[in-house]
């Protein structure tokens, strides 16, 4: 963690992080917000490699960049163009307090804290997590698949409205 | 040198950024980037304390990032199919102005 | 490995020899740093110049027209030079010269943008593939899902290039765009899954290890995992018989409409680049990579593995030359209700497979047992499921429908009653 490219690259990637992040706060087109997120995903993904978590930054570049990002550009798209500002409710002063306050404590934990740290890189592989998944963690491990599921059943249901009924009834050539 | 706190810090800004997205935007979509943006710091503090650890620590940061990263996927799906639901319904996406239940 | 002979610089059976050479004589003279800054720039000017470059030019640009050409009765480019063999070159000049308009209503930074979000993952595919036994530039644990993870990338810079283009057309190609790579992104990682659970490997060059040890190529251990493979990916890629995000008879030119001179070239040359990569992937986990049942301690194995690469690409443009495009809710229903149950299917069955492998003692030689399972049950599961879905197989399938229900075609007789 002393190499010379590994702090240049945590200090680009945590101003593009934030920079990045900052951008969906301020931007007002709902999808430049959009954008600047994908690049907060992908300095988040950078984080990972530089925490030698690779399989979890590919994951994290395949969930939240290829999926999760693409479906929000697609619900942006699918709901018309006078709603997609991206401005604040009158609650934005009391949050951005809160915001502050809850930083200004947690970096005085943070910096108040001995962490008992030991930096030997522990230099897991995906077969590592993928036994642990099956071994320790088998149970959360079904419950998520099952929770996914069931989340797909039930966003399908939301959005399905009831005059495409009809398409469902089979052509009466096929 | 580069130690665990530096990641943290990163982490709070993060999670504090989202934290105010969240809480002060108008419409929906914006309040659930915000939420991304929260679980991404999470995610990323995770991981920092999984890296600084020795033991069954590691690993156990690691499936808590995977599983994470499976809920966040699944509210995902939810949310958008909420999101255009209730704009089929109300023609407004603004959680502000969803308000049937105030008396 | 038993690959290598030597290690001489002049062994341009492995082109690593020579790059190691330089690197080294790098490392001597200059700090240590200094190495790994060249070391990525001259792996990159080497893919490039060897591999990309030409491949793009002279098989994407001049080969693709050619051979459609061929295939569709006409000539092709023939005028530039030699053959036509110019015609990349003076096609590329055409496009610099040309103004690349931008929309009054557009967004004009994102229209900016876009061409270079669409070509910075093209370069980062090739980062991952193995040329030669050694000759990976990076050698990534997980290469396999860094290949998935980048070449998702293309479809975002695509979403937004339609959608900055502020064109109706620009728009739904956009829309089009994302919902298939999103319905067949997942088919594709079923079966690249399969691909993992069998091999056991994420690594690319762990892959094409596998396919060594075993003399026998993936392709024929799964050949459902291939085909559909193929399929996803031709999609993903928006080659013609799916490209119905520019379908230019429905909606002028898709994403594209908006664009022109060299923004358009850019999308254009990194189409290629991306159906390049997609080959070169293919080729890897599926036809053995740089690997040839030992010849390639005779032909250099980076040409092997080239030589592959554009075999697969020109299956890429035979599909593209014959095939008529499809309708946009076919491609749909295709990747849901075929591809995603038989991908399925393929991921249950060779799971089952590599489990009894891991129990059985039957060593290296079981592959060709599965090998000779997997073949006929993937053609059964095909053909039943097709017939589950009601698709039934033509009775005469050399004679079009048209053809037959018009009676074929009747020579006209008279002069005077034919023609204009």
């Amino acid at each position: 963690m002393d190499n010379a490219g590994v702090q240049i690259a945590f200090w680009v990637l945590s101003i593009l992080t934030l920079v990045a992040a900052g951008g969906v706060m301020v931007s007002r087109n709902l999808l430049h917000a959009v954008l600047f997120l994908i690049v907060a995903f992908i300095g988040v993904a950078g984080f990972f490699v530089l925490l030698s978590a690779e399989f979890i930054a590919m994951a994290q570049i395949v969930i939240y960049v290829g999926a999760i990002a693409v479906l929000i550009l697609f619900a942006i798209v699918l709901t018309p163009q006078s709603i997609r500002d991206n401005s604040e409710t009158a609650m934005v002063g009391p949050a951005i307090l809160l915001g502050v306050a809850l930083t200004a404590v947690f970096l005085f934990v943070i910096h108040d804290t001995t962490w008992a740290t030991d930096a030997t890189d522990p230099g897991l592989s995906a077969s590592d997590l993928g036994r642990a998944l099956l071994s320790t963690w088998v149970l959360p491990f079904e419950i998520a698949s099952v929770l996914l599921t069931a989340a797909l059943v039930g966003a399908i249901m939301l959005v399905r409205s009831e005059t495409e009924e009809s398409e469902d009834v089979p052509d009466a050539d096929a | 040198m580069l130690t665990l706190e530096h990641f943290l810090t990163v982490g709070v800004l993060l999670f504090c950024l989202g934290l105010v997205i969240a809480l002060s935007k108008r419409n929906a979509i914006g309040v659930l980037m915000g939420i991304e943006l929260m679980l991404n710091s999470v995610n990323l503090t995770l991981i920092a304390f999984s890296r600084f650890s020795t033991g069954p620590a590691e690993i156990a940061g690691h499936a808590f990032v995977a599983f994470v990263i499976t809920v966040a996927a699944a509210e995902a799906a939810v949310a958008l199919a909420l999101a255009v639901a209730v704009y089929r319904s109300r023609q407004t996406v603004e959680v502000d102005q969803l308000d049937l239940l105030r008396s | 490995m038993p690959t290598l002979v030597t290690d001489h610089w002049y062994d341009f059976r492995d082109l690593s020899n020579l790059s190691r050479v330089i690197l080294e004589g790098i490392d001597k003279v200059a700090p240590y740093e200094l190495a790994y800054i060249v070391a990525p720039i001259i792996g990159f000017v080497a893919a490039f110049v060897i591999f990309v470059l030409p491949s793009q030019l002279f098989v994407g640009v001049y080969g693709e027209r050619r051979i459609i050409g061929r295939m569709q009765a006409r000539k092709g480019p023939n005028r530039v030079g030699p053959f036509g063999l110019l015609q990349p070159v003076a096609d590329a000049l055409k496009l610099l010269q040309k103004e690349a308009l931008t929309p009054t209503a557009a967004d004009k930074t994102l229209m900016w943008a876009a061409p270079v979000f669409f070509v910075a993952p093209a370069v980062l595919l090739f980062a991952v593939i193995p040329f030669g036994p050694r000759m990976v530039f990076a050698d990534v644990p997980a290469g396999l899902i860094f290949f998935i993870a980048v070449s998702g990338l293309p479809v975002l810079a695509a979403f937004i290039a339609g959608w900055s283009s502020n064109n109706k057309y620009s728009l739904f190609g956009a829309m089009r765009i994302v919902a298939m790579s999103i319905s067949y992104e997942v088919p594709l990682v079923l079966v690249l899954l399969c691909v993992v659970v069998f091999t056991n490997t994420m690594s690319l060059p762990g892959i094409v290890e596998f396919q060594v040890d075993s003399n026998l190529w993936l392709i024929f251990m799964q050949p459902l995992a291939f085909v559909v493979y193929f399929i996803a990916v031709s999609a993903e890629l928006n080659r013609t018989p799916t490209d119905i995000a520019e379908a230019e008879s429905e909606i002028v030119a898709g994403y594209l409409t908006e664009y022109s001179g060299m923004k358009w070239g850019l999308f254009y040359g990194m189409d290629i680049g991306y159906a390049l990569a997609a080959a070169a992937f293919a080729s890897t986990i599926f036809l053995g990579g740089w690997s040839m049942w030992g010849l390639e301690q005779w032909v250099p194995p980076w040409l092997l593995f080239i030589a592959k690469t554009h075999l697969f690409y020109f299956v890429f443009i035979w599909t593209r030359g014959t095939l008529p495009r499809l309708r946009i809710d076919q491609l749909m229903g295709f990747a849901w209700k075929f591809l995603l149950p038989l991908a399925v299917f393929n991921l249950f069955l060779v799971s089952l497979e590599r489990l009894w492998w891991n129990e059985s003692d039957l060593g290296g030689g079981i592959v060709f047992i599965i090998m000779a399972i997997n073949i006929p049950a993937s053609a059964i599961a095909v053909y039943l499921w097709a017939r589950f879905l009601g698709y039934k197989p033509e009775r005469i399938p050399t004679r079009p429908r048209l053809v037959r229900e018009a009676g074929g075609y009747v020579p006209v007789e008279d002069p005077a009653a034919g023609g204009q």
